[in-house]
């Protein structure tokens, strides 16, 4: 049997988790409310993130554009994904929600704009 | 002089709140200033997720939340000026801002709204010893050099004080191939939200390290390392349990000060534990007419809070220039018959002597406007008092001739606390009481005040919210 302590993340309470691995059932306890428990199974089973970073711009009024995952990704692939975020170059001008890259690291999300760029 | 409405000082998202409120609330004539050259303030450099979730019920970037209100803004079609910094505000709502294409401008103001946010503390009160080599910067600096100028800071980073922008930018640091080796915070516990110690450290296996700090600076052109020690229950290094980090990077995360310059130089008074103006439960300050809200006020953590804060700020201004314009018609209406009744009686002389007399006194009751000081000792004006591990309330005051149905409350706890009620008296009434199984100081708590309880205890005379152990 398997404990673990996890910190839930779904909203500014931070609820103490603790998952009780035994075999594959899986207890949560210490959540107040459900999102808790469905929190602590995903954390515990296939872990996810949102990914925000920045992308150069050529010829924008600012330097970089901020862009994200559209969903989250897996946990394990954060890194893959940076690394083709880093490589990444847009031109200006470019609209919040544009796609700067379209299958990021194989995980099939993309990464899109998250604020707009206008020509310098 | 040219008159608004309402004034709001600042283009952030305080500022964008009460904006899009007091428009709903009914008031055409709105000017933002803002001081940067484009609307939205921190949010747009804030690029990390977790924005919205009480406002909009989903997870945005800072951009995108800010779009989300400036978008409001446009549909609203309210004005504002940008690159536009405010110099001066007086008591009577006398707002004058500089800008290159105006210069210095002196307007009238129906209401002003604050919404300045705040800055971050630099290493200047800190009182570290050391050089000052190139290599130091405010967390928050740091976050508009990467993700706006588009600068990596450093690539070998410690990282001073566990407030939300230093831990976030423990992440961005690491996400962008920098080695970020050690939070240190000189607290026994963490400043930040629980969620970004979650993902921001534990995610990458930055370690933590509680009750260190940073005693000493290392290097003369550039940072080339810091010492870390452990701290007493005193805050004061303990010898011996000095260690060195090589670093070319040290940022600061320590905290957080209201912009409240401009506040002052109205005369308006702060509150000793926020840095923010006293406020009623309208969010008015002690000037009449002037309201406070947004990280001006307080410190936030979460910018969903900040906006319904500036959105009440919002509405009730709207309501102060409404009831002032109702007033002065009354008032003018007033003024036509009486002279309609002179003239027939053919007192005319006699009449003007007494209308001056009125001008005279009106202005003198103008200038003499009661604060929250002096409205105190009246029976409607009620102090919020924070007590036993609650280090303030906002607002500070309840007047509740003008109440609404509720009041929202917010306040932070002195310490961590476990399993503590949260505990509201009216004098020594206990009226309700909240188990909290975690209370920290980095999270902001609340309680809602409502007309209806307090009409059932009209002699209440303060309002006490206290941490109880059971």
């Amino acid at each position: 049997m398997e404990v673990r302590e996890l910190i839930c993340i779904n909203c500014p309470m931070g609820c103490p988790l603790t998952v009780t691995m035994d075999g594959d059932r899986l207890t949560v306890t210490g959540n107040t409310c459900p999102r808790g428990e469905d929190y602590a199974k995903k954390e515990v089973l296939s872990p996810t993130r949102i990914v925000t970073s920045s992308v150069r711009v050529n010829g924008g009024t600012i330097a970089r554009v901020s862009v994200k995952t559209k969903t989250d990704i897996p946990k394990g692939k954060i890194f893959d994904v940076m690394k083709e975020i880093r490589a990444a170059r847009v031109d200006a001008p470019v609209t919040m929600g544009d796609v700067v890259i379209a299958d990021c690291a194989g995980t099939g999300v993309e990464v899109i704009a998250t604020k707009s760029v206008a020509r310098a | 002089m040219k008159h608004h409405d309402i004034v709001i000082v600042g283009g952030g998202p305080a500022g964008l709140a009460a904006a899009v409120a007091a428009r709903k609330a009914g008031i055409s004539d709105i000017l933002i200033l803002e001081r940067d050259n484009v609307l939205g303030g921190i949010l747009n450099q804030c690029i990390h997720n977790g924005f919205g979730l009480h406002t909009f019920k989903e997870e945005l970037t800072g951009p995108e939340y800010a779009a989300r209100y400036i978008a409001q803004m446009e549909e609203e079609k309210i004005p504002y000026r940008l690159n536009t910094i405010v110099v001066d505000i007086t008591r009577n709502r006398e707002v004058t801002y500089i800008n290159r294409e105006e210069g210095l401008v002196t307007i009238r103001a129906g209401a002003v709204i604050l919404a300045m946010g705040c800055r971050e503390r630099p290493r200047g009160a800190l009182n570290t010893p050391g050089y000052r080599p190139a290599g130091i910067y405010s967390a928050g600096t740091a976050q508009r050099l990467m993700n706006i100028e588009g600068y990596l800071v450093g690539k070998e980073a410690v990282i001073l004080g566990s407030g939300d922008i230093g831990l976030i930018m423990a992440r961005r640091m690491t996400l962008e191939g920098a080695k970020v080796k050690v939070v240190a915070e000189i607290m026994p516990y963490s400043g930040g939200l629980k969620r970004n110690i979650v993902q921001c450290l534990d995610d990458y296996g930055i370690p933590l390290k509680l009750s260190h700090t940073v005693v000493d600076i290392h290097g003369k052109e550039r940072l080339t390392g810091v010492t870390i020690a452990e701290v007493d229950a005193n805050k004061n290094p303990i010898p011996g349990t000095e260690e060195y980090y090589s670093c070319d990077t040290l940022l600061l995360s320590v905290g957080l000060i209201p912009e409240n310059e401009l506040s002052k130089g109205a005369g308006i008074s702060l509150n000793r534990v926020t840095s923010g103006p006293n406020v009623n439960d309208r969010l008015e300050t002690e000037a009449e007419g002037i309201y406070a809200c947004g990280n001006v006020l307080h410190v936030h953590d979460l910018v969903d809070f900040v906006s319904q804060e500036a959105a009440l700020a919002g509405e009730n201004a709207a309501e102060f220039v409404k009831r002032k314009a109702s007033q002065a018609e009354a008032d003018a209406a007033a003024d036509g018959e009486k002279r309609k009744n002179a003239a027939t009686a053919g007192e005319r002389a006699a009449e003007d002597g007494e209308r001056k007399k009125t001008v005279t006194a009106s202005d003198t009751e103008e200038d003499a406007q009661p604060t929250h000081a002096d409205r105190r000792g009246h029976a409607n004006v009620i102090p919020l008092i924070a007590a036993d591990g609650v280090r303030y309330t906002v607002p500070q005051f309840l007047e509740t001739d003008g109440m609404r149905d509720s009041v929202t409350v917010r306040f932070r706890v002195a310490d961590v606390y476990r399993d503590r009620y949260i505990s509201v008296y009216y004098d020594d009434q206990l009226i309700s009481r909240k188990k909290k199984k975690v209370l920290a100081p980095g999270e902001m708590e609340q309680v809602v005040l409502t007309k209806k309880s307090l009409a059932e205890y009209p002699r209440t005379e303060r309002i006490t919210i206290r941490t109880e152990v059971e």
